[in-house]
């Protein structure tokens, strides 16, 4: 009898791409639903805009590229990358930053390096990096769904305003837009003036719109803990990073508290959880040994805080993860781990 | 140990690894059946690792059962005998179990069904009284080789540095592969033949103690041998935790010693030695009875066997005669594996012999096995990774090996691979990864053999020019000599040679003719040679 020769069929593998790109998504959703609360629909349109616009860039991508469209769309790679990068973008901005970006992310910084599996830089931080540097100001555009005197946009409206540019009658624009507690923590920075009272604020105001970036950081740490405890990613990554941001923050810290924040507000502002968990984290761009990713992690981290502090723009977390990237192959030949029986023999 | 004939459990783990669904409830309960004799028997030359066995039969030459038919051609090297009494009726080409489906020499056995017995080699119930030479010997004359799978020559695997004394034998009956329960099977009905192997080899290598490491799936495995072994203090029977592949020797080690065995190392230089429970079972019978290896216990299941079963085959049976007498194929049938689902291989047809290192034959129908997706990209996710046995990086040799970047697939340890194939299970983008590794170590080698072809032809070259200079110097010497001698006898001696000779006339035109001649004489011999190695310089690889 005659048979057809094909690879040995190992073991059902239960596990897939898309299965573990379902469980980052499973995880996004308590921070987008602490976002969209805090921050208003905004968060939302974004997310939906970059998933969209996403989807048709990889679309044609893969059409021009003569590669099949269904296993690379129904893979859920692209929505991670868009959903990722759609939050990381100012609620109160228009309707072509999440169009744009998303597009760019997903045609230049994805498919012209071999789509899935072979960009060496993140997409989405790639996306927002360059909306950050060629649109400044629309990228400024944050502020708490509910402005001091009670106002917020509702779904529709917050539509209108981001595709149209227009708002309701009575409300105004600088009504609603705030400014992070990286940016106040930066003006006093540069104005050489004490922090103190910026970074308190962050605790002690009791209303949301001092103390968003801090529900929103615990949001994203509990979406961490899931796809750790699914195995979708190691601790390494974040653990080392978050370790990386404590040490650099404490440092400088320590040095001049008075010009410095401290540590703690460096880890729960801005994007560090969420970077820590969803972002250093992407599989393709970061290391792959686990000392490689405690080296990637521990980088992320301390660049992260230095380009806070000194850099030009108010959080590091994106320009980090890319610098970070660009030292993957390094890392990762030389951390390669001992195999079995050299495990003796003096470390390369 | 604390108390007499207690079950040890396992001190040590390894790295990774897996745990399949096991499949072993089809046979496990089935006891080992001798499979009828057939009329026909493929016995290819080479079932072993190293050199294929040197044939010493003929075609016509009519054999009885257990006589040699080939004989170790090698130290590494395994003789092979004759299945059953008949007529040799062939020696050419046959297909061979391969993944590839290649063919190679065997000799074809025409059966005459008397199967009557060869005289077989002395019993030696008294081995102990034998040197570890003649034992040696004898397990060579006896074809014995690994059956744990890579059915490594046990002569040459005992032979060691004679540097370092082995002090522990480590039989393995983990029998980790899913669907497998060959060695369970021998282990709980013939215990007395495993363990009185082992002591044969514990008297050869001279060693002091025997674990013997049986996954704790198989309680009644573990039993049976601890009961045989109970009153004798040098067996230890251990209880490995069964996590895929347990069963790699040098896992087990790992689990049992705590040692780990580098590659490009023996166990033996460890004081340790691994051997499968079957082949220490046909050490016995080789050592004991005098028998010769020309059957093993095959395990023939999966969902395409009507009947799965435990046979007792004779070396040499066509595969779809041991599936028939498991009652043949279910319907819908299309694929037979030789080995286990990990690290199994699909075959072509089974018109090919059973050989050594058939453990297994596997039929599956298609909803016996998961659907196989076409592979995504690698998303460098490690879980691969994290499952080696072996530490390494599958997502970077994979990387590497894709790339053809052999180099670089070596620096990252490629070697070290055991090609158990956890990585390819455990891959969540469906990837081939072991295929790639097995491609990639074949493709290091062919480039190593081209290399030392390439060196031997440079040395062949270079020795060459060493010659044709050599003649050139030798034939200047000459004519110098022969110069000097004729000057000698002109009266102008010692005038610069350079200058023509004062000759007659009339023999000068003589002379420019013979000169011409040889000119013309020395530029044919030259284009006929540069016509015989017209390339012969370019060749000369880059040193």
């Amino acid at each position: 009898m005659k048979f057809t020769p094909v690879a040995v069929p190992t073991p059902e593998t239960p596990n897939s791409v898309t299965r573990m790109m379902g469980w980052v998504l499973l995880a996004l959703l308590p921070g987008t639903a602490v976002a969209i609360v805090l921050l208003g629909w905004g968060v939302l349109i974004n997310v939906l805009l970059a998933v969209v616009a996403g989807l048709c860039a990889e679309a044609l991508m893969l059409r021009i590229r003569r590669r099949p469209l269904r296993p690379f769309l129904s893979d859920g790679s692209v929505i991670v990358l868009a959903w990722i990068f759609g939050l990381c973008l100012p609620n109160l901005g228009p309707w072509w930053l999440p169009v744009f970006g998303s597009v760019f992310a997903v045609v230049v910084a994805k498919q012209l390096y071999g789509g899935l599996g072979f960009n060496p830089f993140n997409p989405a931080m790639v996306g927002y990096v360059v909306l950050l540097i060629s649109f400044p100001e629309p990228m400024t555009r944050w502020g708490p769904a509910i402005d001091q005197g009670g106002a917020a946009l509702n779904f529709w409206q917050s539509l209108n305003w981001s595709i149209g540019g227009v708002l309701p009658s009575g409300v105004g624009f600088d009504g609603l837009s705030i400014a992070t507690p990286l940016d106040r923590v930066r003006e006093q920075f540069t104005a050489g003036s004490n922090i103190h009272d910026a970074t308190l604020s962050l605790f002690a105001g009791h209303s949301l719109s001092q103390a968003w970036n801090l529900w929103l950081s615990l949001a994203f740490l509990g979406g961490g803990l899931l796809l750790l405890w699914r195995g979708v990613i190691r601790w390494h990554i974040p653990l080392a990073m978050l370790v990386g941001v404590a040490l650099m923050a404490g440092f400088l810290w320590w040095l001049d508290p008075n010009r410095f924040a401290s540590p703690l507000f460096h880890l729960v502002t801005g994007a560090t959880v969420f970077g820590a968990f969803f972002v250093a984290t992407d599989p393709v761009t970061s290391s792959t040994t686990p000392r490689g990713r405690l080296v990637f992690g521990f980088g992320v981290g301390v660049l992260t805080v230095l380009i806070r502090n000194f850099g030009s723009y108010p959080d590091g977390v994106a320009f980090a993860v890319l610098l970070m990237n660009l030292c993957v192959p390094l890392i990762d030949y030389y951390t390669q781990p001992a195999v079995f029986g050299h495990k003796t023999r003096a470390r390369r | 140990m604390s108390e007499p004939c207690a079950i040890g459990q396992a001190a040590f783990r390894f790295h990774g690894g897996i745990h399949p669904p096991e499949c072993k409830d089809a046979t496990r309960d089935r006891p080992i059946r001798d499979l009828p004799l057939q009329a026909k028997y493929v016995l290819p030359l080479q079932m072993h690792i190293g050199e294929a066995a040197r044939p010493v039969v003929q075609v016509g030459d009519t054999v009885r059962r257990g006589q040699l038919l080939a004989q170790a051609a090698d130290f590494v090297s395994a003789s092979v005998h004759a299945p059953t009494s008949g007529l040799i009726a062939a020696m050419d080409e046959h297909p061979l179990p391969h993944p590839g489906g290649l063919s190679a020499r065997a000799i074809t056995l025409v059966a005459d069904g008397a199967d009557t017995p060869v005289e077989p080699l002395e019993p030696w119930p008294d081995y102990s009284q034998r040197s570890p030479l003649e034992l040696r010997h004898r397990l060579r004359e006896a074809g014995i080789v690994g059956l744990g799978g890579a059915v490594f020559p046990t002569a040459a695997k005992l032979a060691t540095d004679g540097k370092t004394a082995v002090h522990t034998l480590v039989l393995n009956g983990a029998e980790c592969e899913p669907f497998i329960t060959c060695d369970d099977r021998l282990m709980r009905e013939l215990p007395e033949e495993i363990l009185d192997g082992a002591r044969i080899i514990l008297h050869l290598m001279g060693a002091s103690r025997c674990l013997i490491g049986i996954e704790d799936n198989k309680p009644e495995a573990q039993h049976s041998l601890n009961q045989a072994a109970c009153g004798d203090d040098r067996f230890t029977v251990v209880s490995v935790p069964t996590r895929y592949p347990a069963g790699g020797e040098k896992q087990l080690l790992k689990v049992l010693t705590g040692v780990e065995v580098p590659r490009g190392k023996r166990a033996t230089h460890f004081g340790l030695l691994c051997l499968n429970v079957a082949t220490v079972a046909a050490v016995y019978r080789a050592v004991v009875q005098g028998e010769p290896m020309i059957d093993r216990i095959v395990t023939v299941t999966g969902g395409g066997i009507v009947q799965p079963e435990n046979f007792r085959v004779r070396i040499g049976t066509l595969m779809g005669a041991v599936v028939a007498a498991a009652g043949g194929y279910t319907v819908g049938t299309d694929r037979l594996l030789m080995g286990g689902p990990m690290m199994g291989f699909a075959l072509l047809d089974d018109a090919v012999p059973v050989v050594k290192a058939s453990n297994c034959l596997l039929a599956l129908r298609p909803q016996d096995r998961p659907a196989e997706p076409p592979p995504a990209p690698c998303i460098r996710c490690s879980l691969c990774a994290d499952a080696c046995p072996a530490d390494l990086l599958p997502q970077q040799l994979y990387w590497h090996a894709r790339a053809k970047a052999f180099e670089r697939a070596v620096d990252h340890h490629l070697f070290d691979c055991i090609e158990c194939g956890v990585c390819t299970a455990v891959c969540p983008s469906h990837i081939p990864l072991v295929d790639y590794f097995r491609f990639a170590k074949t493709e290091v080698w062919a480039a190593e053999r081209e290399k030392s072809k390439a060196h031997q032809a440079k040395q062949r070259f270079e020795f060459r020019n060493e010659r044709l200079a050599r003649i050139k110097a030798e034939r200047e010497a000459a004519l110098a000599k022969k110069r000097s001698a004729l000057a000698d006898k002109t009266p102008n001696a010692g005038v610069a040679q350079f200058e023509p000779n004062p000759v007659p006339q009339a023999s000068a035109d003589a002379a420019v003719e013979a000169a011409r001649a040889r000119a013309k004489a020395r530029r044919a011999l030259l284009e006929a040679e540069r016509e015989q190695h017209p390339t012969a310089p370019e060749q000369e690889p880059p040193a």
